[in-house]
């Protein structure tokens, strides 16, 4: 989020007053009369887009702010509600740029995007004026040291006022991007302000999950309270886990496995009343019972889902480990346990994986020995339910 | 014939001596993959025995290539070391490196790549199965029990997604099985796998596999409209995957209008490839062309 990015700008030395971020319209009207004068309060939720759904107000008094954050608060911005506000300095803009940095997947390395035509409608800018809109290739092996600084803020022609801002600025915003292994640094707008000041208003950074084991403090950007509880208590088990809005619950092996399993139980709902795929759950290679368990656990807690499809291929996992994980869950879960399980095992060992779910003989324990017959099975089921 | 990877393969391990490594190891052995040493330089100059063979282990990859002629390595280090093992093997001339770990931080990949610029090393990976000629050799972690020579190639960004597609067509087999991986940036490309299956003699047809984000399948489409004679199925996951969420592949999310399922398959149709909606109706569009073949 906003504040979020504004936090690691500030970090690394980037120009932008940092605000204050509250949760309450109280706190808006304290944090107002702290900086002084005009203020900006500003929805913060990840979404684009707050200006036009009304997320954003300026307030010329600590009273105004009060009432601008009420009503902020009060707002769901794409179905997500707003939980805090941020407060920051109104600012006489001159001019609005674009920057960036960001992961380029298609050339297998980064990119600069930088515009001084126009900052918040950088879209708009680059569909009508795509020549304004500049793109510099970055080498993940050189990076950007001030020459190459220099070039960017030269190909990009920021104005000479302010163009020795600017190159200090994108070294610091490329520290950001590599000191905090982002996918994504973005500035916008950056602004030129009264007096040739040059400062990023808002921006945007997507860190590496990956990253995550050289970056302890990047844990703090997690909000918990605003994640689904299913998947926090996934996240908790350390489970890979999405949850989506239908009624067959999904565990599979694989991510690609299991996002083909998502796609073939939405066809086969086509013929069971339109019921859909209701998480997406990877328990990876090593299928122990604890983590199929674990993995029950939170998909019959879905209080949407009607019926559980558990899909595996025994590739490295061997197809009777599943099955006694599969069984030892069961037990684990006792009473609890109370959604029609439909199995599909295939692969590794896949005869004896199946011998001992069938003299398990649980009730809620049906096997289809293929994936298009086990999808059709477990939407019917979740279907009549 | 095969892409990459033949009998005569000489393969060390990189991480030989840790978990993931030494199990895979006696796989890969099983397998028939000549496995000629591995990587660990606390535990350079002893021996490991795994699979009935006893391996040597090497300080580095440059003297286990030169003590051993070995011209693949397979990458099982934890994500924090991957980086350094890779340009280590790099800069020993390495022919054919491929990476297993999981959980590579994409800058490490990045500087990986653009490392590799000019030099003589094909990388498979980061995050993926690695490579498997059937009855030749294994380097990676693909079950070499699945399904044995034959005329398709295959190439997938997923693991289990590679697995059940061997599986379904084991009865026709395989010349070669890459697993390229699913992260935002790898070494080897769908494209890569398609220009030299189109090269290799023994490959009749390709099954490729894709899956949402990014726009690979999307160029790998232009590739075959222009450059592939082979008959190619393919398939795409992750159709009903919302807008913003990842899916268990750091690459696998959708953004915006880019890298949806639907756009990856009209482009895939547009280039006269036959796309399945599910890996079974994918296997019977492969079965088809094999029998009028």
């Amino acid at each position: 989020m906003e504040y979020q990015a504004k936090e690691l700008f500030a970090k690394h030395g980037v120009a932008g007053a940092l605000g204050k971020t509250v949760e309450t319209p109280e706190d808006a009207r304290a944090a107002a009369e702290e900086i002084g004068g005009v203020v900006v309060v500003k929805a913060q939720v990840k979404a684009g887009g707050r200006g036009k759904a009304g997320g954003v107000k300026v307030a010329k008094s600590p009273e105004e702010a009060e009432e601008a954050a009420r009503a902020i608060l009060a707002l769901e911005i794409k179905g997500l509600p707003v939980n805090r506000v941020l407060v920051v300095p109104g600012a006489s803009i001159e001019e609005e740029y674009y920057f960036s940095f960001l992961l380029d997947r298609s050339n297998r390395s980064y990119l600069c995007i930088a515009s001084v035509e126009g900052g918040v409608e950088i879209e708009e800018v680059a569909k009508t004026n795509p020549d304004a809109v500049k793109q510099i290739a970055i080498d993940p092996g050189t990076g950007v040291d001030e020459a190459k600084a220099r070039e960017i803020a030269t190909e990009a022609a920021f104005p000479e006022p302010v163009f020795e801002q600017a190159v200090t600025m994108i070294q610091q915003l490329w520290n950001v991007f590599v000191e905090e292994d982002a996918t994504l640094v973005e500035v916008n707008p950056l602004a030129r302000l009264t007096g040739d000041k040059l400062e990023a208003l808002d921006g945007k950074v997507s860190l590496d999950e990956n990253a995550e084991f050289r970056h302890e403090d990047h844990k703090a950007f997690e909000i918990r309270e605003e994640a689904d509880p299913l998947e926090a208590k996934a996240k908790d088990k350390g489970l890979n886990y999405v949850k989506l809005d239908g009624e067959v619950g999904i565990i599979g092996n694989g991510a690609g496995l299991v996002m083909s399993t998502l796609d073939v139980v939405a066809y086969a709902g086509e013929a069971h009343g339109g019921v859909k795929p209701a998480n997406f759950l990877d328990i990876g290679g090593g299928a122990n019972a604890q983590v199929m368990a674990d993995g029950l656990d939170v998909i019959i807690h879905d209080a949407q889902v009607k019926s559980v499809f558990v899909n595996v291929f025994g590739g490295i996992t061997a197809c009777d480990e599943v099955a006694n994980g599969i069984k030892g869950a069961l037990e684990i879960l006792g009473d609890e346990a109370t959604k029609p399980l439909v199995v599909r095992l295939d692969g590794n060992n896949v005869e004896e994986g199946r011998r001992i779910l069938n003299e398990l003989d649980h009730p809620l324990v049906t096997q289809v020995d293929t994936m298009d017959g086990a999808a059709d099975k477990a939407a019917e089921l979740a279907h009549q339910a | 014939m095969s892409i990459y990877l033949n009998k005569d393969s000489k393969i060390i391990v990189q991480g030989m001596t840790g978990g993931m490594g030494s199990k895979h190891t006696t796989l890969m052995l099983d397998a028939g993959s000549q496995i000629v040493g591995g990587v660990n330089a606390r535990k350079a100059g002893t021996t490991v025995e795994l699979g009935g063979k006893d391996l040597p282990v090497f300080g580095n990859v440059k003297e286990a290539m030169a003590e051993t002629g070995a011209d693949v390595s397979v990458v099982f280090v934890p994500p924090a070391f991957t980086k350094d093992a890779c340009i280590e093997a790099i800069d020993a001339g390495i022919g054919l490196l491929v990476v297993i770990t999981e959980g590579v931080p994409v800058q490490d990949t990045a500087e990986v790549w653009s490392y590799l610029q000019g030099k003589s090393t094909r990388m498979i990976g980061p995050n993926c199965p690695g490579i498997i000629t059937p009855e030749e050799s294994l380097a990676g972690i693909t079950p070499h029990t699945i399904a044995g020579k034959g005329p398709v190639g295959l190439v997938s960004k997923s693991g289990t997604l590679t697995y059940q597609m061997m599986f379904e067509l084991k009865d026709f087999g395989f010349s070669t099985a890459i697993g390229i991986g699913g992260d935002p940036i790898v070494g080897t490309t769908h494209i890569d796998a398609l220009e030299a299956f189109e090269n290799d003699p023994e490959t009749k047809a390709i099954v490729m596999i894709g899956e949402i984000g990014g726009d690979a399948e999307e160029r790998a489409a232009a590739y075959i409209k222009d450059h592939v004679t082979k008959p190619v199925v393919g398939y795409v996951a992750g159709f009903t995957a919302p807008e913003g969420k990842t899916m268990g592949h750091a690459g696998a999310i959708v953004s915006g209008s880019s890298g949806t399922a639907q756009a990856k398959k009209e482009a895939l149709e547009a280039a006269g490839v036959k796309v399945g909606k599910t890996p079974s109706e994918t296997a019977a569009l492969m079965r088809e062309i094999l029998q009028a073949l």
